[in-house]
């Protein structure tokens, strides 16, 4: 089953805070073999946000997602600053383009991570890739 | 970074990833998406076997751009495509992933990071690309 077409547009509740703890940075940092300097989260440690944003999304049972036939097809990431510890975490997805090719929904989603206070931090751009039922 | 001009060649990185890499990065980011750890799941799927994260790939890519600019935290943009598996085998060896960076120009916005991310001898990221605070 094709995704809904009206999914293009809309936007989904901001995920809930995530606080971000020095215990959590060193963790990700170790995870692909960096050392956490005490400063800033390796580049790509927003992921743990958005991934959540975009869970929010593909678990929607309004959307038509199944999970299983989900391939991540590309990844961006724009930052205003670094992340650090002591940050508390907040994505909103929005969903900026829907293509059908081939029978796989391209669904281009943007999720707009800020801190405790609102201000930006940065911007996770994923595509998501959903087969059909029938690949 | 100071002295980065287009056309420069940065230090090939090359890292290790092993089943216990993916099975901690699993931990650490919250994707626990089987195929990253049952052969089972992978090959039902018709992967040849447990691939890594896409985001873990990514992830190496990142560490090279921090080794590069000697600080972590200078990164202003990231992306890529995930266009080929990193195969990991179930052995002691893993897999290779070797990322090769080339400054494309150097600009008021920061220092543009052109990312080659190979394992074996095929591009496993495509259009890998960075932007660096200079």
């Amino acid at each position: 089953m094709a995704v809904d077409a009206s999914l293009s547009g809309r936007t989904f509740p901001p995920t809930p805070p995530y606080v971000v703890s020095r215990e959590r940075i060193v963790e990700f940092a170790a995870a692909t073999g960096s050392t956490y300097d005490g400063g800033a989260a390796p580049a790509t440690f927003p992921i743990v946000v958005a991934f959540a944003a975009m869970t929010g999304l593909m678990e929607d049972p309004s959307v038509g997602i199944s999970l299983h036939r989900v391939v991540h097809g590309e990844q961006r990431f724009t930052y205003t600053r670094p992340v650090v510890a002591g940050d508390e975490l907040s994505a909103t997805l929005t969903v900026d383009s829907l293509r059908q090719i081939g029978g796989a929904d391209i669904i281009g989603t943007r999720s707009e991570i800020v801190d405790g206070d609102g201000r930006p931090v940065c911007t996770a751009f994923a595509t998501l890739v959903h087969r059909g039922e029938d690949r | 970074m100071s002295g980065w001009t287009a056309g420069d060649a940065l230090p090939e990185q090359t890292y290790t990833v092993t089943r216990a890499d993916l099975v901690r990065y699993a931990g650490a980011s919250g994707d626990f998406n089987p195929i990253h750890w049952s052969d089972r799941v992978a090959t039902s799927v018709g992967l040849p076997g447990v691939i890594a994260h896409g985001m873990f790939t990514l992830a190496l890519a990142a560490r090279a751009l921090d080794t590069w600019a000697g600080a972590t935290g200078r990164v202003l943009e990231l992306g890529c495509k995930f266009t080929k598996p990193v195969v990991v085998p179930d052995d002691d060896t893993g897999a290779e992933v070797t990322v090769r960076g080339t400054v494309k120009q150097v600009t008021d916005d920061g220092v543009h990071v052109a990312l080659e991310v190979t394992c074996g001898d095929e591009k496993v990221l495509g259009a890998p690309r960075a932007v660096l605070r200079a």
